[in-house]
């Protein structure tokens, strides 16, 4: 039966994953957000919203609310630190490579990614990245939104 | 109230009362704590062989071929269903369909006797405390017909409220829908009482969702008093895909089929069609006959056991459960006393979300559920995202609680103190 060792459960809690748990960075609602979306995670019922403010073709402003275990918060909390001044494209090859992070396809030394990196540990629990994902897919769903 | 009838002492030292070697996933897993019955149970050697058995000696399309294979395939699909009939207590054994499992025997009663029976301006109840397969298929059903969803709401212990449920009902209630024991957090309903509102205050039907109690104590459909019951196979030792709904005999004669197809027709004419008799008209195209043989051996190993003795055995694993979750520090458990619940035990660690806490568990070797446990609307009223979930069978001991408890520690170790 193939069931986590004690070094993948601590891969999975590493101290910055729990930090952003206890202290998640931008969490709260925007003023006058150019995008805006609730997305929930039908299998668990965890919730997110997304706010974003643009500036041209960069986010200048990005906040998220919800609750939910501490990988969908973690990974919603580091997601909004990293996406502040990129830009649409910029963000697009984030996804990208976020995406393939959680598929195991890529090492966790993508310095691009800054701290989602020590979510690379959740790639061995298939059972939990869909809770990384959540606020991927909200924010490409607010960015589909977008008010032109 | 019949529950009190199984109210027993905590046994501590509780042994199980199936040994691990009758369950071929148990016995080749020593390290697995499995307390995730309640989502499905593991099955024992028996009902894998009569699987086989079936496949191997007897298998043919029943009730289609001439030949003697296919009557010996018949006959056992019969004798499966007489079984059944026995174990849950119905008479009439052709009053039993067979299903894939309780949400095709509620949407089958939603789908028929709904469709042919609710009308605009009529109303229907169901709980708060309900499996969304006891509450999605009435809410499109009213819906669809204009009819009134009402929700019958919980005392502060998630139990039925029953004076609320008292106000609920009126002469246009058509359908009562509820559960007789949640999964969610293992509140045994009280049928009787509610039959007797129910019967008092209206002519509605009583819809009893039974995947959480035929499982685990002794169920007489013929004096329940309800209208239709609906089980699952899997829950209950049995395969999957496999589960049946029952009904009365003049119900289910007036509802119209509730899917077309081969073997629930008697004579088809170009432009119409008449129906054969129960149960095959409700029972459209090849029957699941191996898994309904297979449900049969499971329900053979449960008299075995005595369906007392089931009960009694997760009572006793449920107190000492109970007693030593309640003395972990941020412990929080729902639902009424460990004595009016079943074998459920649905609880809440600090703020460590459930899904954590399932993972670091899963470390440790103890399959819980954590979510919401498909009853949404009742984790609104819990005001919680989700809960964990630990559930007992007859091959759980308290060696599978030491786990558990010993899985929460650690839980507890990870996620609270690392970051401070």
């Amino acid at each position: 039966m193939l069931r986590p060792d004690s070094a993948q459960l601590s891969a999975l809690y590493q101290e910055m994953i729990l930090d952003h748990y206890r202290r998640p960075r931008n969490k709260g609602t925007l003023e006058n957000a150019d995008a805006s979306v609730e997305m929930k995670n039908p299998l668990c019922g965890d919730e997110i919203g997304l706010q974003v403010s643009f500036d041209g073709d960069s986010i200048s402003n990005v906040r998220f609310s919800g609750r939910g275990c501490s990988i969908s918060q973690a990974s919603a909390s580091m997601m909004t630190q990293l996406l502040k001044g990129k830009t649409l494209a910029e963000i697009d090859a984030l996804k990208t490579r976020f995406r393939d992070l959680m598929l195991g396809n890529v090492s966790g030394a993508d310095e691009d990614l800054g701290s989602l990196r020590s979510l690379s540990g959740v790639a061995r629990f298939p059972a939990r990245v869909k809770c990384a994902l959540l606020a991927w897919n909200a924010l490409e769903s607010a960015l589909a939104n977008r008010k032109v | 109230m019949p529950a009190r009838r199984w109210q027993v002492r905590a046994v501590h030292g509780a042994r199980a009362l199936s040994p691990r070697s009758d369950f071929p996933i148990l016995a080749r897993n020593p390290g697995l704590h499995y307390l995730d019955s309640a989502a499905t149970s593991q099955k024992p050697r028996v009902v894998l062989d009569a699987l086989r058995e079936f496949y191997e000696t007897s298998n043919a399309n029943p009730h289609r071929g001439a030949y003697s294979l296919s009557v010996h395939a018949t006959e056992l699909y019969h004798q499966s269903r007489v079984r059944l009939a026995e174990f849950l207590g119905v008479r009439d054994s052709d009053c039993l369909i067979f299903t894939r499992g309780t949400t095709e025997g509620l949407n089958l009663v939603a789908g028929s006797w709904g469709s042919a029976n609710v009308d605009a301006g009529d109303e229907i109840v169901v709980t708060a405390l309900d499996h969304h397969a006891n509450f999605v298929p009435w809410q499109v059903l009213a819906a669809r017909k204009g009819a009134r969803f009402r929700i019958c709401e919980l005392t502060p212990d998630e139990r039925i409220d029953l004076d609320f449920l008292s106000k609920l009902l009126n002469d246009r209630t058509k359908i009562v829908a509820f559960s007789h024991v949640s999964n969610a957090v293992g509140t045994i309903n009280p049928v009787a009482e509610i039959v007797r509102l129910v019967r008092e205050k209206s002519d509605a039907i009583l819809v009893c969702d039974g995947a959480q109690s035929a499982p685990h104590f002794p169920v007489s459909f013929d004096s329940l008093g309800i209208d239709f019951y609906a089980f699952s196979g899997h829950k209950m030792l049995g395969p999957m895909g496999i589960g049946g709904l029952i009904g009365k005999r003049e119900t289910l004669e007036q509802m119209p089929p509730y899917q077309t197809g081969g073997d629930m027709i008697e004579f088809v004419h170009d432009d119409r069609t008449t129906w054969n008799v129960l149960p095959h008209k409700f029972e459209a195209g090849t029957p699941n006959a191996a898994n309904a043989v297979g449900l049969a051996a499971a329900v053979d190993y449960l008299d075995d056991i005595g369906m007392d003795r089931v009960i009694a055995h997760e009572r006793s694993l449920m107190s000492v459960a109970q007693e030593r979750l309640s003395a972990i520090d941020g412990v929080r458990i729902y639902g009424p006393p460990a004595s009016e619940r079943s074998g459920v035990l649905s609880f809440t660690m600090n703020d460590i979300h459930p899904h954590d806490l399932a993972t670091i568990l899963d470390g440790e070797g103890v399959c819980i559920r954590a979510g919401h446990h498909c009853a949404q609307p009742l984790m609104r009223r819990l005001d919680v995202p989700a809960t964990a979930r630990a559930s007992f069978y007859v091959y759980n001991d308290e060696t599978d609680i030491d786990a558990l408890v010993a899985g929460i520690i650690k839980a507890r170790e990870i996620l609270s103190y690392a970051a401070s």
